[in-house]
């Protein structure tokens, strides 16, 4: 963890309005909610869990800005795969 | 024919009206024949602004209505003869009028005068509707603040929507001592977020503020930076390549002074 960085100089207001209005604006250009990506999320957890094992803690599933628009970002790393 | 062009924002308070009545001017200045419409029935304001708030007979409404003839509602401005407002109605409201009515008055008003502006209601609703209806260019004003741009999003989806494709943006209050601290967005940060083209960066100017006091938009001060600002837009509009102005520049000596006036303190 980055201590200095946690108790050090802030981040300036500058900067966190822009990522601030990036998050928002994914969302009300989308017209999502953040409880909407939660049931998507649980989804596709669901479906994942029927072929692999995973580790819900490690899951990282989010909106983000891509170069083409927004985009649903994943990152889940797999334990193993079921045995069929 | 002449062009119809909509200012707005979404959010209020961020110089729509301020914008409409320095482009109105400007451009009359330039020669070209205007008319303001002042779109933002039930609390109109560009009367006021432009210094014609006694010399208003009829409104928007009257004219739809067909209470008066178009030509008797048109308030000619006191210092530029090209220049024309069309008051909105202070006692009605935005259902007075409709978008087909709005879009039929602009259509007769472009066949004898060259630009059209509209000063558009904060909000999405019927009042502004009403007066993207007849608009084919759009200008979406912002300031550099989260509320602002996330609100100015939302319109330029809406003006696509409504297919207006003409849309620029003007950004206004910018204060670039803030900027060079990191303390406010850059215009590339809001250009960015919102892409679109960029029409006019405005610093921001306590001239706004005393012109407005006085009812004598800024745009005709020569020692004005925001007026030099809208001069620049005025000129851009009529399709004239203007460089954009130093924003430093506008700051700078007075950025100088109040440092060593802090100092000194």
């Amino acid at each position: 963890m980055d201590f200095f960085g946690l108790f050090g100089k802030k981040q300036k207001s500058g900067s966190v309005a822009k990522s601030r209005l990036q998050l928002v604006l994914i969302q009300d250009r989308l017209d999502t909610t953040p409880e909407m990506l939660e049931m998507l999320k649980s989804d596709i957890l669901k479906v994942l869990t029927n072929y692999m094992e995973l580790d819900e803690d490690d899951l990282d599933i989010d909106m983000d800005s891509g170069a083409d628009g927004p985009a649903l970002v994943a990152n889940i790393p797999i334990k193993s795969w079921k045995k069929r | 024919m002449g062009e119809v062009i909509v200012i707005t924002s979404g959010k209020g308070g961020v110089g729509k009206t301020t914008t409409s009545a320095n482009l109105g001017c400007g451009l009359a200045i330039a020669g070209k024949s205007v008319v303001l419409i002042d779109a933002d029935i039930g609390l109109r304001n560009l009367d006021v602004v432009m210094g014609l708030e006694n010399r208003i007979v009829y409104d928007l409404v009257d004219v739809v209505e067909g209470k008066c003839r178009l030509k008797q509602a048109l308030i000619k401005d006191k210092r530029y003869p090209s220049l024309f407002l069309l008051a909105a109605a202070q006692t009605k409201d935005k259902t007075a009028v409709s978008p087909e009515q709005m879009a039929k008055l602009c259509e007769t008003l472009r066949q004898e005068h060259d630009y059209i502006i509209i000063d558009c209601p904060a909000g999405i609703e019927q009042g502004f509707k009403n007066a993207i209806a007849g608009a084919d260019k759009a200008i979406v004003v912002a300031t550099p603040e989260v509320s602002s741009v996330r609100d100015a999003d939302r319109i330029v989806g809406l003006l696509e929507a409504a297919e207006i494709k003409n849309i620029r943006l003007i950004l206004n209050r910018l204060r670039p001592d803030m900027i060079k601290r990191g303390e406010m967005m850059t215009i590339d940060d809001v250009v960015d977020i919102l892409a679109i083209e960029v029409l006019g960066l405005v610093p921001d100017d306590e001239s706004i503020v005393t012109a407005t006091n006085r009812g004598e938009p800024a745009v005709a001060d020569n020692n004005s930076r925001a007026g030099q600002a809208f001069r620049n837009i005025t000129q851009r509009i009529m399709g004239n390549d203007v460089p954009f102005m130093d924003l430093e520049e506008a700051g700078g000596l007075m950025t100088w002074l109040k440092k060593v006036f802090r100092i000194g303190s």
